[in-house]
């Protein structure tokens, strides 16, 4: 299943609802993304942008709506075995990082790496290690291979948690907030890594962030949530720098 | 002691100890403050032993006796400890299919292990102990023409008979322990195992109950020693004579010579020396399961009180923490 070789979307969603209770907070959201292509998500926190990247790896079940990746169509409703089957498919070929890195503190860092080829796919041990190691020197740790999270930093334990996704070879990565948990003086080694991800790897990636200097340079797309919709969307030159919307500008004009 | 009175509207002055010969009291004080705390405390638990053995001695206590059957009690250990290694063993495989049922949403495992935790815990052990050991023959028997065969399978063994009730009532305690241990690790561990594409029993086996053993392990040990204490009460049974443990030896041994007290202090100095090896056992494994929650390692120690100086003496300071040093800044390296 070779997501986009005809030009069919790595991730495709469509008409996405998500209400918690009576809080509706996605209201309808179309979105594609292609391949090697970098979509960075910004709005106001509480806007549904983490919600949306939940419901595409069906961390969170959607209320309504279609989410398709690498052609594995998901819609919501009841868990059989069979869809449990296709989430779990989905999930393979989707890396997602999380805000708070979630790094298994009883493993250190190559362990944590080489966790999910292992046990989720079945890969020799022997086999998985020097794949392990060379995955932590892409995102610069080769040296801490054998460290547990706790001595890491923050930023070096969100980079353990990329390389950590990548070692499944997913078809997209989702960055959830990858760097609003840091301390400002870690941001940076954390975006260098996604930048190359990008730029080097042509990585598929939806990013949901507020560091629009990192979205200006790597994103090909931009879209600005607002309460569970898209309200505004286009190349990072145009949104940047003459948004349309006027609660996209108010929003740009608050964190620029 | 004399105080210096001041001259004015009855202000008093502190007195000025400096001034003062030391009284005995006081020397006494400054010696004592010289002596470490655990030398202290040694000397206390020497004192302790030594009034109890006046006391025995003045009671007649018959030590040859004891000296002569002490081996006979110690024979018990082994079927103490198998007693209660078995038990424990059942328990934790039942505590933990327990916890799990606790945790999932399919009705007939909430409903069964809910039934089972709330049975087990509510009603006494002893009780526990006689229904499985005489009332399930009973059953057995008035079930026999249904099932052939049920009433020899339900005719077990005092020793038997014992594991299965310590390990059902434990096991039902340990439920409750396990759910919260398995609770205690936090939702983003189960989504980072899912996300990676785990299934439930795989993020159960490879990411949560690894670091939920390191949050079980110690009441488990707790429960541990209970049991090793609680496995006396199988010797209500009755047992095989070559089956007994530590308080039924002990039991015999001091009915047959008129020594109760000599028997059953040695009943207690074998279990009470059985539970001490095994907390020291369980400290240590504690500090294994520590690796990877524990940055620096000078950071393990607690801080200590300074003692106070002899110069100083009691005074605002002498009870500052000492913060061992090397748990500074986290070196890069």
């Amino acid at each position: 299943m070779e997501g986009s070789a005809d030009g069919r979307p790595v991730i495709r969603v469509e008409g996405l609802r998500k209400s918690f209770g009576h809080l509706e907070v996605l209201r309808g959201i179309d979105l594609e993304v292609h391949r090697g292509e970098v979509v960075v998500i910004f709005g106001r926190s509480g806007s549904g942008k983490s919600t949306l990247l939940r419901c595409i790896n069906f961390l969170e079940e959607p209320t309504a709506g279609v989410v398709e990746v690498d052609g594995i169509r998901l819609e919501p409703g009841h868990r059989t075995s069979n869809k449990k089957e296709l989430i779990r498919q989905v999930r393979i070929r989707t890396g997602m990082v999380f805000q708070q890195f979630n790094l298994f503190p009883h493993m250190t860092a190559l362990e944590n790496v080489i966790e999910g080829p292992v046990t989720v796919k079945g890969m020799r041990r022997e086999d998985a290690i020097p794949m392990g190691m060379e995955l932590l020197a892409r995102v610069g740790l080769a040296d801490k291979a054998h460290e547990y999270p706790i001595r890491l930093s923050g930023g070096q334990q969100q980079r353990v948690a990329i390389a950590r996704a990548l070692a499944m070879e997913p078809k997209a990565m989702l960055f959830d907030e990858p760097t609003s948990a840091l301390d400002p003086e870690l941001i940076g080694e954390v975006l260098a890594v996604m930048r190359s991800l990008a730029t080097d790897l042509h990585m598929t990636m939806i990013v949901v962030t507020h560091e629009m200097g990192f979205a200006r340079e790597v994103a090909h797309r931009m879209c600005f949530f607002h309460e569970g919709r898209i309200v505004e969307e286009g190349p990072p030159s145009e949104i940047l720098a003459n948004p349309r919307d006027p609660r996209t500008r108010r929003f740009l004009d608050a964190v620029l | 002691m004399r105080v210096n009175q001041g001259t004015g509207a009855g202000v008093a002055r502190p007195p000025d100890l400096a001034q003062e010969r030391p009284g005995l009291r006081e020397r006494l004080e400054l010696a004592s403050l010289a002596v470490p705390f655990r030398v202290k405390l040694a000397l206390v638990w020497l004192g302790i032993f030594v009034v109890l053995g006046l006391l025995f001695a003045l009671a007649g206590f018959d030590t040859a006796w004891m000296r002569e059957e002490w081996l006979f009690v110690l024979k018990g250990l082994p079927w103490t400890v198998i007693i209660s290694a078995a038990s424990i063993g059942l328990a934790i495989v039942l505590a933990l299919f327990g916890a799990l049922a606790r945790l999932s949403r399919n009705p007939v495992a909430y409903g069964v292990s809910g039934f089972y935790v709330s049975f087990f815990r509510g009603t006494p052990l002893i009780v526990q102990l006689f229904l499985i050991y005489l009332g399930l023959p009973q059953i057995g028997a008035n079930l026999e023409r249904y099932v052939p065969g049920i009433h020899e399978a339900l005719l077990l063994d005092p020793l038997t008979a014992g594991i299965l009730g310590l390990g059902l009532n434990y096991g039902a305690y340990m439920t409750e322990i396990f759910r919260a241990g398995i609770q205690s690790i936090g939702h983003g561990q189960l989504e980072a195992a899912y996300a990676l594409g785990m299934t439930y029993r795989q993020a159960m086996r490879r990411v949560i109950l690894p670091q939920a053993v390191r949050v079980i392990i110690p009441p488990t040990g707790n429960e541990f020693i209970a049991m090793l204490k609680d496995s006396a009460l199988v010797s209500l049974l009755g047992t095989v004579v070559s089956q007994m443990e530590i308080f039924r030896r002990a039991q015999l041994v001091g009915r047959a010579d008129f020594r109760p007290f000599e028997a059953f202090i040695l009943a207690a100095a074998v279990y009470w020396g059985l539970t001490t090896a095994f907390q020291f056992f369980q400290g240590r494994l504690e500090r294994r399961l520590s690796k990877g929650y524990v940055r620096e390692y000078g950071a393990e120690r607690r801080p200590r009180f300074l003692p106070a100086s002899a110069a100083g003496g009691i005074g605002p300071g002498a009870l500052e923490v000492e913060v061992p040093t090397e748990a500074g800044p986290r070196q890069e390296r």
